[in-house]
């Protein structure tokens, strides 16, 4: 057991609203400042673990425990997640029509603070962080996804974790259907993420270009709704090479 | 701003609940005969025209039924609702003068502070007449006219009054416009002269105070040649458990390329039964807007109609209705094409809560003479519970080939999704859910000038508490 983790993930399980359980015991250890990959085949309850870190209602935890900072929020709502600094970048962001984008991340930032915002400061920063994303400003005052195409959306999800700036951000395959310039710019962002904010981050992917920029100190591997398998980042690169064919037959 | 205190269920109308002491100078007997209507217009020093008018309109009321569609207004007794009550006041341009309680409730509902913002007149009309009006003298040097009904009727506009006067809406229409011709009281006349443009608003609000009093005032606006004007129009009344009547009549003249904008933002005390009539006609090339956010009432009737009689006249129709608990909000518009290539636009949305009825009627009528017509109808209606009610009734009468005519209605729910991916970045169940309303309605709030667009919201806002679980 690792000194003062960030989050603890003890013998999880998880069900879904059918009450079909996905996550049979996982247990997952995540360290401050620390990069960790989570890999998997497809339908082995990636999501469906970010999910129940990050508290959606849809996913009940039937047994196990979720600690942050020493804390249990097993039972928390995901507001009061979010307010404690958990952040997920949604593989599918929701349009949310008459909700403009600079709006939504302004009231988000005012929650969490408790605090209003000087505009000035706001608008002053957040104009920064979208010129680091490559992103057009005129965003800012778009509907919230409305009409955004793949990338922008997943360029505007890692714009809220910057202004955010979460201690733990999941990643849900933040970077599947993106061209390469955009997985770059994304990339960009979350490099950016750990030399500002310093904080830790579980990012869900298929593949190693998000990671290319970033220092992965864990990784682990999810099968039917359990970690197979843990190892450091030449583990990614193992995986790459001969898949998670190669995984299952070692075991 | 508004102040906030929490309910369990109702909306908090604290700062609009606030009931003022009577102090009328005179109040009429309940219930109506033509020697109460002999008498109120003698007491308004009628000119005789508009008291044969009245009494006219009083035999066309006891003749009439009370429509037999809409939603049910059993509750209202006519015969115990006191039909004029005139507020211990006469008519001040100064608001220094006005009297102190009425001016804490206007200040209350911070009227004054929005016209030394950015209105370019106020007429603020508490019960049954207009208690204070002023016009900045940079309009009325352009020659605009806003004034009281009774002194135009009286006045330099005697005539034009006379001319116009419930020619748009006559007592005819339904027994309510019969009962206003009978009894109306208080409103505003506004003309705007040949080519001006304002480009400041003009508002009016309203507000019922007296309890089982009816508010009976007449808009008449008259926007001539190649003029424009954008008229607000804000209504509020404080709760009391006698049932309340609001029977106003607002009538539009546009004029050849003239436009006119009409916006409404209405917040009736939920007692209220608010059967109003509106109506515009549109000569050549004119365009008439309607901006309407209807919140208030137990029992709403409202839907403006166009008359688009010159050629290439437009009208456009903007609203939203929340309909909570109690409420049966059943609002709409209405649109005749006779004018060649004439166009119509209604784009509406409705939100109903907590068993609150909201319903939706458009009426379309293309004559036989409005070739090349245009009309696009879309209605979008928000439930937000499984007790609420949302429903879509429109009719169409197209009386030519040559018409382009659509019409389109969603009706949804708020997707449990939306909401976590909201909370997912800290904000409450209840923040989010008035965050997704307030956008669902922004049609309206996009339309209205900034102060209202805030009022608004936090009309939405104040709905919106206390509606989780």
């Amino acid at each position: 057991m690792k000194q003062n983790a960030l989050l603890e993930v003890k013998n999880l399980h998880v069900s879904a609203e059918d009450e079909t359980e996905i996550l049979h015991g996982v247990n997952l250890t995540l360290g401050h400042d620390e990069t960790h990959v989570l890999m998997g085949p497809n339908g082995t309850g990636k999501s469906t673990l970010g999910y129940a870190i990050t508290g959606n209602p849809n996913y009940t935890v039937t047994e196990g425990q979720i600690l942050f900072d020493g804390e249990d929020i097993t039972g928390l709502p995901v507001n009061e997640r979010a307010k404690k600094g958990i952040f997920l970048s949604f593989q599918n962001p929701l349009e949310v029509p008459g909700v403009t984008l600079s709006a939504f991340i302004r009231t988000s930032l005012e929650q969490k603070t408790g605090s209003r915002l000087r505009l000035w400061d706001f608008k002053k920063k957040l104009a920064e962080t979208m010129k680091l994303l490559n992103m057009d400003e005129a965003y800012a005052e778009r509907d919230l996804n409305v009409g955004f195409s793949g990338g922008e959306k997943k360029k505007a999800e890692i714009l809220q974790m910057l202004m955010l700036e979460p201690k733990l951000a999941i990643l849900d395959e933040t970077d599947s259907g993106l061209d390469v310039d955009a997985v770059r710019t994304v990339s960009n962002g979350v490099r950016l993420f750990k030399e500002r904010c310093h904080g830790s981050l579980l990012i869900i992917t298929h593949s190693t270009r998000i990671l290319e920029a970033l220092q992965v100190d864990e990784t682990h591997v999810m099968e039917n709704g359990v970690i197979v398998r843990e190892g450091d980042a030449s583990l990614v690169e193992e995986i790459n090479e001969h898949g998670f064919g190669k995984l299952s037959e070692d075991r | 701003m508004m102040r906030e205190k929490s309910l369990v269920e109702d909306i908090d109308r604290s700062i609009y609940d606030i009931r003022d002491e009577e102090k009328d100078a005179y109040r009429m007997e309940a219930g109506l005969t033509p020697e109460i209507i002999e008498k109120l217009s003698k007491e308004k020093g009628d000119p005789v025209w508009m008291q044969q008018f009245r009494l006219q309109a009083l035999q066309i009321y006891n003749e009439m039924e009370i429509p037999n569609w809409g939603p049910s207004i059993e509750g209202l007794d006519m015969d115990h609702i006191a039909t004029y009550v005139r507020p211990n006041t006469k008519m001040q341009n100064d608001w220094k003068n006005v009297p102190q309680d009425i001016k804490d409730t206007f200040d209350r509902l911070g009227i004054p502070q929005a016209e030394r913002k950015s209105l370019a007149g106020v007429g603020a009309q508490y019960d049954s007449e207009l208690v204070y009006h002023n016009v900045r003298e940079e309009v009325a040097a352009e020659g605009v006219v806003y004034t009281d009904m009774e002194s135009a009727m009286k006045g330099e506009y005697a005539d034009m009054v006379r001319k116009y006067f419930m020619k748009l809406v006559t007592p005819r229409d339904h027994k309510f416009a019969a009962l206003h011709g009978a009894v109306w009281s208080g409103g505003s006349f506004v003309y705007v002269p040949k080519g001006v443009h304002l480009s400041i608003p003009l508002q009016s609000y309203f507000r019922l105070n007296a309890k089982g009093a009816g508010q009976f005032e007449h808009t008449l606006i008259i926007v001539d040649e190649g003029a424009s004007l954008h008229f607000i129009e804000g209504c509020s009344a404080p709760k009391y458990n006698v049932a309340n009547l609001h029977a106003g009549c607002v009538e539009l003249y546009v004029k050849k390329n003239a436009k006119l904008r009409y916006s409404t933002i209405e917040n009736w005390s939920k007692n209220m039964y608010n059967l109003n009539t509106k109506r515009a006609l549109v000569e050549e090339n004119g365009v008439i807007e309607w901006v309407s956010g209807s919140f208030g009432s137990h029992v709403g009737c409202l839907y403006p109609m166009s008359v688009l009689k010159g050629d290439n006249s437009r009208t456009e129709f903007t609203g939203v209705t929340f309909a909570g608990k109690g409420q049966n909000l059943d609002t709409g518009a209405k649109v005749v094409h006779v004018g060649k290539n004439t166009s119509s636009y209604m784009n509406t949305r409705s939100i109903s809560k907590s068993g609150g009825i909201s319903t939706f009627r458009s009426s379309v009528v293309v004559e036989k003479s409005a070739q090349g017509a245009k009309s696009s109808v879309s209605c979008q209606s928000l439930m937000l519970d499984s007790e609420s009610r949302s429903d879509t009734i429109p009719a169409m009468d197209i009386r030519t080939r040559n018409a382009s005519v659509g019409h389109e209605a969603k009706i949804g729910s708020i997707s449990n999704e939306a909401i976590f991916y909201l909370m997912s970045r800290g904000m409450s169940e209840e923040d989010a859910r008035a965050l997704i309303v307030s956008g669902f309605a922004d049609n309206v709030s996009k339309e209205l000038p900034v102060e209202y667009a805030v009022e608004m919201n936090n009309l939405i806002r104040l709905e919106m508490k206390g509606s989780i679980g």
